[in-house]
């Protein structure tokens, strides 16, 4: 079947990528972004919240800094935030977190992970 | 600026500390406690701005009452974090260590802002801690028992309502009482390791909760404002509209009340001039000072309700929406939301502008954001562009009723300094201030309606600002063009302007401005501009002045169009727009940056963009009338 070709074709590219990559020095980079993305994977960021869903931060992906700082204004692990308002396109977004509102732009918003769900999804 | 005053009677004056969280109503309760007994100050080497205060406590005792930067936690990372750890430890240079502490804490938001409570209660000085916003959590549906809240924090608790002015008793008793208590212990209460912010946290909400803490129902008003401010196609039609509607009352509005004023001082100082029978006194102070400076004064109505508007939009918490609104576009400059408060005010000053700049955390955007505040088109350029587009641009309807051939000029420079503000933060943060995007955290506080008090301070502190800057900086100049412009005496008369000092001067430099289009009478105000943009006002009016006596604006318009070629008019506008002609701002910005390179650095890079830029408009519009 030309799907299983084509599919096929795909592997060998991947494969022969791959070695490339392997002999490069890229490939400790390469595997700490494999596992970053392994790990936020099932976890959720705060930019995947509907209007009106609430979410339970997990951990904060960011800096040592800029994460103390965000924890000081209420994103500490724990605690339920709620996206409201944005400006105009949806970037900067408004949250409501601890009694407040606070405005995060969406790649600061993409580094803060919420829990995963214990209880199994409906359906 | 900080040290305090001895007391005349020796005695040790105290001095208390206000603390609490941005947003917390902080100023509203120094305002309240201290009134006009206040004024602003910055520690030594720093550049963080905080008010000093005179409270009166029972009787005629006073206590010093410094109102410290708003910070979420003590551990000094950000500039205001660090003044306000080094004065609470008494390491703060000039400044002796507060004898207490007031901390004001947002009551409808009592478990987040405790989290403050821990440090500076860890810290053993006499604390009271406030809770500010009561009517508020009342109104909301809240509770908390004061009492039993103060049992578990080892502190007096006050439930107050600074805006409302009501509960204040407590805080007033207790800074008469904190005068003469000794240094307490440490509370009681167990604190939590306080580099662990969950652990903070969890400590705050168990305090909380013995405290019979309820919170409120979530602002429902604020909510609902929201959903209009920030709505995708309403909101930013509200935000254009706030802008232009700001814009709108400030050159029409306050137009009348312009006139009202400059009416006063020109027909104070004949009366003035009647009173001085000496002809030589009476030309100096009537042509000289009050003329000068009074050319300057008139701006006050314009400058005040600028200051009014920005205000009202920042106490309301308007202005943290419009910041979120304009961040997407300044982030296109490479600076952010935070940057858009100060580049609004520059539009009045660039002064308070460059003092605003402080609430970005981010240095490299903060000093980005001092450097092209000065392009923004500041007030003082108003009395230049006003001459020299109604000596050179007839009135005629461009667009119908909407718009005339000045007021679109005007507009026209408004939108060239805007162009090259836009064009040097690009460049700045792709070159020398390059930083990875910035983020943009904000606390978006609940609308509130402002008090008539925290206004009504305000403009009075910018109107003492600009009253001192008109007494000396403008008034010396004056003076000086004046007495420059009456010597060397030939045979017991004031000679000829070309023959005076004055005229001396402009000839010299008129080599260098001939390319521009400008003579050396222009020359002589642009030397003075360079103290003050709208000084040259006030040097051309004094110059042209001096032969005919009168001087009024229709004949200075008539001596500029004398003086000055279409293509030198059009030049001298695109100068004044690029041109950093203002010691003041040079002044600030040597403050905030700490030396002396940056303002040079600014000062050259301005001046030599005005001209070069004046040079190439010169000669366009020449060779485009002349051919």
């Amino acid at each position: 079947m030309l799907l299983t070709q084509e599919s096929e074709i795909k592997e060998l590219w991947l494969v022969s990528w791959f070695k490339v990559q392997m002999s490069s020095k890229k490939v400790h980079r390469a595997s700490q972004v494999r596992h970053q993305l392994r790990m936020n994977r099932s976890a959720r960021n705060l930019t995947e919240l509907k209007r009106g869903e609430s979410g339970i931060i997990d951990r904060l992906d960011l800096p040592v800094e800029d994460a103390t700082r965000l924890m000081e204004m209420g994103f500490v692990p724990g605690h339920t935030v709620t996206p409201a308002n944005s400006a105009p396109g949806g970037d900067p977004r408004v949250f409501q977190v601890d009694g407040s509102e606070i405005a995060l732009r969406r790649e600061t918003a993409r580094r803060l992970l919420l829990r995963v769900d214990p209880t199994p999804a409906e359906g | 600026m900080a040290t305090l005053p001895a007391p005349p009677d020796g005695v040790k004056r105290h001095v208390v500390a206000i603390i609490g969280p941005p947003n917390s109503g902080k100023s509203t309760l120094f305002n309240r406690l201290t009134g006009l007994r206040q004024k602003v100050a910055n520690f030594p080497g720093v550049t963080v701005e905080h008010h000093m205060g005179r409270v009166r406590v029972d009787g005629n005792r006073e206590v010093f009452v410094v109102d410290l930067p708003g910070v979420y936690s003590l551990s000094p990372r950000t500039e205001d974090e660090q003044v306000t750890h080094d004065v609470l430890l008494g390491e703060m240079k000039d400044m002796p260590r507060p004898d207490a502490v007031l901390l004001i804490l947002d009551v409808t938001n009592l478990a987040r802002h405790l989290v403050l409570a821990a440090p500076v209660l860890s810290l053993g000085l006499p604390t009271l801690v406030i809770l500010n916003m009561a009517d508020d959590l009342a109104k909301r549906g809240g509770e908390v028992d004061a009492a039993e809240l103060g049992m578990q924090l080892g502190a007096p608790v006050a439930l107050v309502s600074a805006s409302k002015g009501e509960g204040l008793d407590k805080v007033f008793r207790f800074l008469g009482g904190a005068t003469h208590a000794e240094p307490r212990p440490a509370p009681r209460v167990e604190l939590p390791v306080l580099q662990d912010i969950p652990k903070c946290r969890a400590w705050a909400a168990k305090i909380g909760l013995k405290g019979g803490y309820h919170p409120p129902a979530p602002p429902h008003w604020t909510r609902r404002l929201d959903r209009i401010f920030l709505h995708p196609v309403v909101g930013p039609l509200v935000f254009v509209l706030v802008v232009v509607a700001v814009f709108e009352t400030i050159f029409t509005g306050a137009a009348p009340l312009m006139n009202a004023v400059q009416a006063g001082i020109a027909s104070s100082g004949q009366w003035i001039g009647s009173l001085i029978p000496n002809l030589a006194l009476r030309s100096l102070v009537v042509d000289g000072i009050w003329s000068g400076v009074g050319n300057v004064v008139g701006f006050l109505p314009q400058i005040l309700l600028l200051f009014l508007f920005i205000g009202i939009l920042e106490d309301s918490g308007y202005l943290a929406r419009a910041a979120l609104i304009a961040d997407r576009t300044m982030a296109r400059f490479g600076l952010q939301g935070k940057s858009f408060i100060p580049l609004l005010s520059a539009y009045a000053c660039a002064v308070p502008a460059i003092m605003a700049t402080r609430t970005i955390e981010n240095k490299r955007d903060r000093m980005a954001t001092i450097l092209i505040a000065p392009f923004m088109t500041c007030s003082a350029r108003l009395p230049v562009y006003t001459l020299v587009i109604s000596a050179f641009i007839p009135d005629r309807p461009v667009l119908g009723f909407f718009l005339h051939t000045r007021a679109a000029a005007m507009l026209g420079l408004y939108v060239l300094g805007f162009a090259a503000a836009a064009l040097t933060a690009r460049l700045l943060k792709s070159t020398i201030l390059r930083s990875k995007r910035s983020s943009f955290v904000m606390e978006m506080p609940p609308y509130r309606w402002p008090t008539a008090q925290s206004l009504a301070l305000r403009l009075y502190d910018r109107s003492a600002v600009f009253l001192k800057r008109a007494g000396t900086i403008i008034l010396a100049v004056a003076i000086m063009i004046w007495v420059l412009a009456h010597l060397p005496l030939a045979g017991g008369k004031p000679p000829d302007i070309a023959e005076s000092f004055a005229g001396h001067v402009g000839h010299a430099v008129e080599p260098a401005l001939r390319p521009l289009g400008f003579n050396w009478k222009i020359g002589i105000g642009l030397i003075t501009s360079l103290a003050a943009r709208e000084t040259i006002v006030s040097t051309l009016g004094t110059i042209y002045g001096i032969e005919g006596g009168e001087e009024n604006s229709h004949g200075l318009q008539e001596a500029v169009r004398h003086d000055l070629t279409p293509g030198g008019a059009a030049a001298l506008l695109v100068f004044f727009a690029f041109a950093m002609q203002c010691m003041s701002t040079l002044a600030i910005v040597r403050r905030e940056t700490g030396g002396w390179r940056w303002p040079a650095a600014q000062f050259a890079y301005m001046t030599g963009m005005a001209y070069v830029c004046a040079f190439l408009v010169n000669r366009a519009v020449t060779a485009w009338l002349g051919a």
